[in-house]
C-alpha cells in the first residue's frame, strides 16, 4: 500500500514554530506520501493542530521549509492551501454559526452562474450539491437555510468533513474529526478516510482515539511537547503500541491504581479495569 | 493487512421525508427575515404621523409629503446601504458623515479653484474618495484596530481639513460656492446627480433624482449581499473573521472593499448635494455618520455584525426621513426629531434581538 513516490506530496523540514514565548513546534520533518494516511498522535498541547495549521496555510513556519512535490513553497493563506488541493477539517471546524448550511458548505468556493454584472452564487446547486453530500455521510438536512449555530456538535462537524472531502483534491487534513460523532458518522467518516486515501489523496488524521488510528493508519507520527518524538509504518506497530505512545504506560498504570482508590462508584471500578488493561496490554508489547 | 472501504458496513443515509422536519410556513420565513422589524415600525411611524398631521390639507399623505420625507431618506439611505454592509462584515465606519460634505468642498475645488469640467471634477471627487476609503480600509486590516477608532481618526482629520482648508481656500469664508454663470459639464452633472423629476401642478418641485440613485444604490446593495459570492464573504467576515480566513475568504479584500464602498458612496452623495446646490460649507455633513448607523441597526444589522440586510437598511433610511419631516407636518418642536430617533432606535435593538435569538434557535 504505501508505495514511496519519487518526491512526497507534502514535506516539511526542519519546521519550527513560536507563538511569543511558547515553542510549539521545534524541527518537525515530516513526509507525505498520497495514496497514504498519515496519522498524527500526540497529548493535549502537543502540537498537532498548529503542524497542520502550517499544511493548511493558517500559520506560516517561523524557520524551516515547506515542500510540495518536492519543490519548496510559501502559503501565505488558506486560499493558497486550497488552490494546491488542500482541505482541512479544523478542530474548531470553522463554520460561521449565524450563516446558513449551504451558505457555510460553499464559503470561499462558491458555485456561480451568469456572466460579469450578474454573475452570482448558485443557490440551487449550492443546496442540492449540500444536501446530497451530507446525506452520503448519513445527516439528513432537514433545511438547508438552517443557521449551523443551531445544528448540534456532531452535524457541524458532519458539515466541516463532508466540505473537506468534497473540495479536497489532493490532500485531506482532518483534525480529530470524529470527537463528536456517533458511532455510525464515525464509520463513515473512516469510510471517508479509506476512500480518499485509495484514490490516491494523501490523507492527514488527528485522532485521540487509538482504535480509530490504527484501523486506517499507513503511517503514525508521536509529537510530544512541541517535537517528533517518533515515525512509525503499520507494521512496526500494533493497537496497544499506539494506546502506549499515546498515553505513555506508566502513566496508565498510575491512573488506574488512582482510580482503584475511588473505586466505590461501579462506573469508576469499572474505569479503573480498564485502565488497568489498557496498562497491561501496553507492557506486553 | 489494510482495511479498505467496503469494511466499513454502515447504512445508508436516512431516508427522505425526515418526520422531524416541522414545516415552516412561508408566514414564519417572513417573520425571520431581518428587515422585518424595520418595515413594521416604518408603516407605524407613517400611520403616526399620517395621523397626528397638522398641516392644512393633511399634506402628509399626498405627494407633497412623500417628496419631503423622501428627499430626506434618500441621502441618508444611499450611505445607510453601505454602512450597514459595512456592519454585517464587522465593521463600522464613522468618517462618512463628514466625507460627504468633504467630497463636496473637493468638488467645487476642483471646479471652481482648478476650472476642470464638472465631469472631470466628480471622477476627481470619487478618486479622492476611494484614496480615504482605501487608506480606512487599510490601516484597519494591517493594525487590527478597531474601525471604530480607526475611522473616528479619519473623522477628525477630515473635520479639521474641511474647516481649515475652505478657510484658506476662501478668504475666511465658512462657505464655497460657484460664482459667475458659466461651469463647463455643471448643467449635465446637474440633470444627473442633483435636480428633479415629475414636476406637476400638484408637486411644483417634483423628486429629487437623488431617490432614483437611493433606489439604485439599495437594489445594487441588496443583489450583492444576498446573491453574489462578495455578499458571502461579507457575511463570513462580520460573522467569524477566523473561520472565515481558514475556509479561504479574502477576509482583508472583503473589508477593503466594504469601506471604499462606503467612501464612494459619500462621495455620490457629496456630488448629489453639491449639483444641488453649487454650494458647500465646511462642517457639511458632520454627525450624520450616525443617522446612517441607526438606519442599519433599524434596519436590522447587527452591530457585531454577521447579520444583517441592504434593504432593511434603506428601510430605515425612510423611517429616519419620516421622523425628520414628520415632526415638521405635526407642528412639533423640532428638537423633538432627536428624542422621536432615539426612541425608535431604542425599539429596533429589541426587536434585532429577539430576531437574533430566533436565528439562533430551532427554527420552528
Ligand atoms: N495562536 C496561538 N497563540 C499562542 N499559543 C498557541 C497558539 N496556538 C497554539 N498555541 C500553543 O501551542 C501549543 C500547541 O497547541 P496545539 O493546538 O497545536 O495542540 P494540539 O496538539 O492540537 O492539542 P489538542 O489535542 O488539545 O488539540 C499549545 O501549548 C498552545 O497553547
Ligand atoms: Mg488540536
Amino acid at each position: 500500500m504505501a508505495q514511496v513516490p519519487e518526491s512526497p506530496l507534502l514535506e516539511l523540514r526542519d519546521v519550527c514554530k513560536y507563538f511569543g514565548s511558547v515553542n510549539a513546534l521545534q524541527d518537525i520533518s515530516l513526509q507525505v506520501n498520497s495514496g497514504e494516511v498519515t496519522c498524527v498522535l500526540g497529548d493535549n498541547g502537543a502540537g498537532k493542530s498548529t503542524l497542520i495549521k502550517m499544511l493548511s496555510g493558517v500559520h506560516a513556519p517561523d524557520a524551516g521549509e515547506l515542500l510540495i512535490d518536492g519543490k519548496p513553497i510559501r502559503l501565505p493563506n488558506p486560499r493558497a492551501a486550497q488552490a494546491q488541493g488542500i482541505a482541512t477539517v479544523f478542530q474548531d471546524l470553522a463554520t460561521v454559526p449565524l450563516m446558513s448550511i449551504w451558505r457555510n458548505f460553499f464559503l470561499g468556493n462558491e458555485p456561480t452562474k451568469g456572466w460579469g454584472p450578474v454573475r452570482r452564487m448558485d443557490v440551487g446547486k449550492a443546496k442540492s450539491t449540500m444536501r446530497s453530500e451530507l446525506a452520503k455521510i448519513g445527516i439528513d438536512v432537514r433545511d438547508p437555510n438552517q443557521t449551523v449555530g443551531t445544528l448540534s456538535g456532531g452535524e457541524r462537524q458532519a458539515v466541516a468533513i463532508a466540505r473537506a472531502v468534497y473540495f479536497g483534491a489532493r490532500v485531506l487534513i482532518l483534525d480529530e474529526p470524529t470527537s463528536a460523532l456517533g458511532v455510525r458518522q464515525s464509520g463513515i467518516v473512516l469510510k471517508y478516510i479509506v476512500q480518499a486515501r485509495d484514490m490516491g489523496k494523501a490523507v492527514i488524521f488527528i485522532t485521540h482515539n487509538p482504535n480509530h488510528a490504527f484501523l486506517v493508519g499507513d503511517r503514525f507520527v508521536l509529537l510530544k511537547r512541541g517535537r517528533m518524538m517518533g515515525s512509525y509504518l503499520r507494521d512496526e506497530t500494533s493497537v496497544e503500541a499506539l494506546t502506549e505512545m499515546m498515553a505513555g504506560g506508566a502513566e496508565l498504570q498510575q491512573l488506574s491504581d488512582e482510580l482503584s482508590k475511588l473505586a466505590d462508584a461501579p462506573e469508576i471500578a469499572a474505569m479503573a479495569e480498564e485502565a488497568k488493561e489498557l496498562a497491561q496490554g501496553a507492557e506486553g508489547q | 493487512m489494510t482495511v479498505t472501504a467496503a469494511d466499513f458496513q454502515t447504512s445508508g443515509p436516512a431516508k427522505a421525508g425526515d418526520e422531524r422536519l416541522t414545516h415552516v410556513g412561508r408566514a414564519t420565513r417572513l417573520l425571520m427575515r431581518p428587515e422585518l422589524g424595520a418595515l413594521l415600525g416604518a408603516i407605524a411611524v407613517f400611520v403616526l404621523f399620517m395621523s397626528t398631521d397638522a398641516t392644512s390639507n393633511h399634506l402628509w399623505i399626498h405627494q407633497t409629503g412623500l417628496a419631503a420625507w423622501t428627499q430626506q431618506a434618500s441621502v441618508f439611505g444611499i450611505m445607510a446601504v453601505p454602512v450597514g454592509m459595512l456592519m454585517v462584515g464587522g465593521e463600522f465606519d464613522l468618517s462618512t458623515g463628514v466625507l460627504t460634505g468633504v467630497t463636496a468642498i473637493v468638488m467645487w475645488f476642483f471646479m471652481d479653484k482648478l476650472h476642470w469640467n464638472a465631469w472631470l471634477a466628480i471622477v476627481g471627487t470619487f478618486a479622492f474618495a476611494a484614496v480615504v476609503g482605501l487608506v480606512n480600509g487599510y490601516v484597519v486590516v494591517k493594525t487590527k484596530l478597531p474601525s471604530f477608532i480607526v475611522t473616528l481618526a479619519t473623522f477628525f482629520v477630515l473635520r479639521g481639513a474641511s474647516v481649515g482648508g475652505v478657510l484658506k481656500l476662501n478668504a475666511g469664508s465658512t462657505q464655497v460656492s460657484l460664482t459667475g454663470s458659466h461651469y463647463a459639464g455643471l448643467a449635465t452633472a446637474k440633470t444627473i446627480f442633483g435636480s428633479s423629476f415629475l414636476a406637476s401642478k400638484a408637486l411644483p418641485n417634483g423628486y429629487q433624482t437623488a431617490d432614483l440613485w437611493f433606489v439604485a444604490v439599495t437594489i445594487v446593495g441588496a443583489w450583492v449581499l444576498n446573491r453574489t459570492t462578495f455578499g458571502n464573504w461579507i457575511f463570513a467576515s462580520g460573522g467569524d473573521a477566523n473561520a472565515a480566513r481558514n475556509v479561504g475568504v479574502p477576509v482583508a479584500r472583503t473589508k477593503m472593499m466594504l469601506f471604499l464602498a462606503t467612501a464612494m458612496s459619500a462621495a455620490l452623495v457629496g456630488i448629489i448635494s453639491f449639483t444641488q446646490a453649487s454650494s458647500a460649507v465646511s462642517e457639511q455633513g458632520v454627525g450624520y455618520e450616525f443617522f446612517y448607523i441607526i438606519a442599519a441597526v433599524v434596519g436590522g444589522c447587527f452591530l457585531t455584525g454577521g447579520y444583517g440586510s441592504a434593504i432593511g437598511a434603506a428601510i430605515g433610511a425612510c423611517v429616519i426621513g419620516m421622523a425628520f419631516e414628520g415632526v415638521i407636518y405635526a407642528g412639533w418642536a423640532s428638537a423633538w426629531d432627536f428624542t422621536f430617533l432615539g426612541v425608535i432606535l431604542f425599539l429596533a435593538v429589541g426587536v434585532n434581538t429577539l430576531v437574533y435569538q430566533r436565528a439562533m434557535k430551532a427554527r420552528r
